[in-house]
């Protein structure tokens, strides 16, 4: 075979990447699937203090006098903090040290409001700049997911695409059956006279695409899963992520939603529910993971808008915050506690500082996880954590 | 009624003659193609007959009706002779809005009385997006609509931070009076408006304390554009507007001078003790702020690409005019690129077209218009919410494959052939009617249980708060929605396709219309096209 010099430039030039970037090999033709992550959203803004608590730390009751949870509650991961005990369901993943605890994680100048501060963790943007694309659609416009996978990224109980927002191949769903029904309205017909009937078409074509490959998957004989989920929308979108998993269609990201969090008033009660839904259905899709073959391949991280304020306010549930705690679960997490425990002496017009920017998460799924460079996809650099078993 | 056919298209297309109406001759009319362009441009489409209708007159005629209004008559009139758009909606508010303004402030120590605020307002914020929907839908200048929700787009307030209807309401009224009128004055207005200062925090900019928000966004979003302005102009105009503020009595604005930082600014290389009145003259005096301006209306009403050189030349005039936004639309409407065959087609309805343009393309009748302002919530444009203070985006950001699957289900629940048989009256099919089918959004939310309605509509801010009857109303909407196929389908000759796709779509049928389709199934098969989804 003649070597043709533009045949040569293209392998020299992926020689090189490869040399630069090791683990980018991962994104070579011969990919067949990729390491999954899942993200949890909490929506409404989960209050990081009562979640993962500063149990040992006086002030924490003094701030909270009404809503504060009981030392003797607590279940403790360390001498200074403890996880709610609606979350008991994840015990025996932090006994497996599987469950890593994130804390203190934020960004600077903080944004008080659900939508902004929202679009700001979804789009991996500075607080004072807006970005159109979510930070998943431009680490996936720089590497895209394997031509075999059905979509780049689901999204599940809801139909904002967050961080899949223009992706090239997301699909937004509520159960694949339901999707399935649907998507017979879509088609892939027709000639591309502009850049905007290509748009449509193209965002149709993902719908087909994804419907065949989901429909391929979920064939009447195909063995049921044994995991039961937990009744509730958390439930049912984790059993839907479960479902499109089982199909054996390979997907990249998944994004599930459990909304509910802004507890601004009498919190105790609706926080407790929350939690437990979170617990079980973390839980649950975790036994599913293990039965698909799918848990040491799969990394699991929650996020959400902003933490609540330390202290609580007068109708017993608390406003609006800032830094946070979040989990990261999978097979190959080495679970321990991560960032900066809540420093309550030292907040900052009531609320808790950030000792971690959210986009070193990010770089986390990006770099360590999918072995992809995250500058571009984050717009600068972030140190991953190391908290991902090699 | 007019019965079309594929000739009439032919005949007005080219016509000189035929249809031409005495008197209006001596400018070529336009024909059926170009009139269904403007009207879906410039509106919410355009129904048969109005489309019939504008075909007789020339393009120019069709622009100055457009900016002036219909009773203006024909070739010999000019702009300034006719009678002015006063802007006025024709459907009648909700009577709270000239209500009392009730203030938040009595009620810090009542957590139960704050709470039943919230839940009036969030009942509001509900009949304000339905009123609006229903003034799109009734308005006699669709243009004047347009644009009002062009300016609620470029002056973004949202009732998520605002929090109180009247002033969503009252911002709605000083931007429909100005939303064809001028554009340095309604600058000046909205900069002053109530609803503005809450949302961008302009209350809480004080002397020694700035609050740079409005200061940066009136540069960056409404006048000049990121890159062209510095970090110090921001510093120092927001200094400038320190002292506006607004009484928290009567959610009135209000000048409070000893919060006014009244030392010397430089803005833009200008310097002097400034207010914010003279800030904002100094933007307006930039050549850029028009440019800008003009860009962005390219984008709204003719291509996602601007020109430079037409907008540069159109910014001109505008400047020239002082800022008169109809000498503005008048350019861009009769500019060569509005009309030319490259760009039809090349524009993505934004949910409010693609809903109100249905309803009235079809006249689809209705009574309570919440089904419809929740679907355009859940396709991603809540009215009087925008998502931030950048406004939708738009183009194609509108289209996700969850918006674009809940626009087809929309389309295909709408025309869903429901054929019922045996009602014998004279062989009139029934009208095809909604009934609460399980798939429409609204009628999702009615059939839910509570958590998961919830879950589902967490797209659309405030709806838990509506209550338990908000189930019923929505159930009971879905049953009055009706559309009188065969009405709609009388208009034509049987079998007709060529026809309806030219009512319909801007381009050739992206997809193929499977053969054999009547009725129905027709309209199902046009609408469900791509190419539906352009305008």
């Amino acid at each position: 075979m003649i070597v043709t010099r533009r045949r040569f430039l293209q392998s020299a030039a992926a020689a090189a990447l490869a040399a630069a970037r090791p683990d980018l090999v991962f994104a070579a033709a011969g990919e067949r699937s990729r390491n999954l992550l899942i993200l949890v959203e909490l929506k409404g803004g989960n209050d990081g203090l009562n979640t993962v608590v500063p149990y040992a730390d006086p002030l924490y009751t003094q701030l909270r006098p009404r809503i504060a949870i009981a030392r003797d509650q607590v279940l403790q991961l360390d001498p200074r903090s403890g996880l709610h005990p609606a979350l008991a369901p994840l015990a025996p993943l932090w006994q497996a040290g599987e469950l890593a605890v994130v804390q203190g994680l934020g960004y600077p100048a903080p944004n008080f409001s659900h939508f902004r501060s929202i679009e700001i963790w979804e789009t991996a943007s500075r607080a004072d700049e807006y970005l159109p694309d979510g930070w998943l659609a431009r680490a996936f416009a720089a590497a895209p997911a394997p031509a075999g996978h059905i979509a780049d990224g689901v999204i599940i109980g809801s139909p904002e695409m967050g961080p899949l927002a223009g992706a090239a191949r997301a699909v937004a769903l509520s159960s694949p059956g339901q999707f399935l029904r649907q998507a017979r309205l879509a088609s892939t017909a027709g000639p591309r006279q502009n850049a905007a009937l290509s748009h449509i078409l193209k965002v149709e074509s993902g719908v087909v695409q994804a419907a065949a490959g989901l429909s391929a998957g979920l064939s009447p004989d195909s063995p049921a899963l044994r995991t039961e989920f937990p009744a509730g929308p958390f439930g049912n979108a984790g059993r839907a992520a479960a479902q499109v998993l089982a199909s054996k269609a390979g997907v990249a990201a998944i994004r599930l939603t459990l909304n509910g969090f802004d507890t601004h008033q009498n919190q105790a009660g609706v926080h407790a529910a929350l939690l437990k839904q979170l617990g079980e259905g973390l839980a649950s899709l975790k036994s599913a993971l293990v039965e698909l073959g799918r848990w040491d391949s799969t990394l699991v991280m929650t996020y959400a808008e902003f933490g609540r304020r330390a202290a609580e306010n007068n109708s017993r549930g608390t406003d609006h915050g800032t830094a946070n705690a979040h989990f990261v679960l999978g097979g190959r997490v080495r679970g321990g506690l991560y960032g900066e425990p809540p420093h309550l002496d030292q907040l900052e017009g009531g609320n808790l500082a950030h000792a971690v920017d959210f986009r070193s998460l990010y770089a986390t799924a990006l770099q360590r996880w999918w072995g992809m460079d995250s500058a571009a996809a984050l717009r600068g650099r972030f140190a991953p954590l190391e908290l991902l078993r090699a | 009624m007019f019965r079309l056919t594929a000739w009439l298209f032919a005949i007005a297309a080219g016509n000189l003659a035929g249809l031409a109406v005495s008197g209006m001759a001596q400018a070529a009319s336009m024909g059926m193609d170009d009139a269904r362009h403007f009207l879906s441009r410039t509106g919410f489409g355009g129904t048969l007959g109005e489309i019939v209708e504008l075909s007789r007159y020339s393009r120019q005629e069709a622009v100055e009706r457009a900016l002036s209004g219909p009773g203006g008559g024909a070739a010999t009139a000019t702009a300034t002779s006719r009678r002015p758009i006063t802007g006025a909606a024709v459907t009648p508010p909700p009577a709270w809005v000239s209500g009392p303004f009730v203030s938040p402030r009595g009620l810090r120590d009542d957590p139960e009385a704050r709470r039943e605020l919230q839940q009036q307002e969030a009942r509001r914020g509900f009949e304000l997006r339905g009123w609006w929907l229903a003034e799109m839908l009734a308005t006699p200048q669709p243009l004047q609509e347009r644009m009002t929700l062009f300016w609620h787009n470029h002056f973004t307030s949202s009732q998520q931070k605002v929090r109180f209807s009247q002033l969503m309401y009252r911002q709605n009224q000083l931007l429909r009076r100005h939303a064809l009128g001028n554009f340095a004055e309604l600058l000046h207005a909205v900069s002053k408006d109530p609803a503005m200062i809450v949302y961008l925090d302009a209350a809480t900019n004080r002397r020694g304390q700035p609050n740079e928000n409005f200061a940066r966004e009136v540069m960056e979003l409404f006048t000049l554009g990121e890159g062209h302005y510095g970090e110090a102009d921001v510093r120092e105009a927001a200094r400038a507007f320190t002292g506006w503020s607004i009484d928290p009595d009567s959610g009135e604005y209000r000048w409070r001078p000893f919060m006014h930082d009244g030392g010397a600014k430089t803005v833009l290389g200008r310097s002097g003790d400034f207010d914010g009145g003279a800030v904002l003259d100094i933007l307006l005096a930039q050549p850029r702020t028009a440019q800008f301006i003009v860009a962005k209306l390219w984008r709204e009403f003719v291509s996602p690409a601007p020109d430079a050189a037409e907008v540069r030349r159109i910014a001109g005039r505008f400047r020239d005019s002082r800022y008169d936004i109809r000498t503005a639309l008048r350019e861009l409407l009769l500019a060569p690129a509005f009309w030319a065959a490259e760009n039809r087609g090349t524009l993505i309805k934004s949910p409010a077209e693609l809903v109100v343009g249905t309803l009235h393309q079809f006249d689809v009748s209705y009574g309570d218009p919440l089904p419809f302002t929740l679907l355009m919530a859940s396709l991603g444009q809540n009215l009087f919410s925008p998502p931030n203070v950048r406004g939708w985006p738009g183009g194609e950001a509108w289209i996700t494959s969850a918006s674009l699957l809940g626009r087809k289900q929309f389309l295909e629940r709408l025309f869903r052939g429901q054929e019922v048989a045996g009602r014998g009256d004279g062989g009139r099919p029934p009208e095809n009617q909604l009934t609460a089918s399980r798939d429409m959004p609204g009628a999702a939310f009615a059939d839910m249980p509570a958590d998961r309605a919830r879950a589902e509509f967490k797209g659309v801010p405030g709806l838990g708060r509506l209550g338990a009857q908000a189930r019923e109303r929505i159930a009971q909407a879905l049953t009055d929605i009706r559309f009188d196929a065969h009405g709609w389908l009388a208009q034509f000759q049987p079998g007709d396709v060529d026809a309806m796709r030219r009512v319909l779509l801007p381009l050739e049928s992206a997809a193929t219309l499977k053969a054999g389709g009547e009725g129905r199934e027709l309209i199902r098969q046009l609408v469900l096209d791509p190419a539906y989804q352009l305008k």
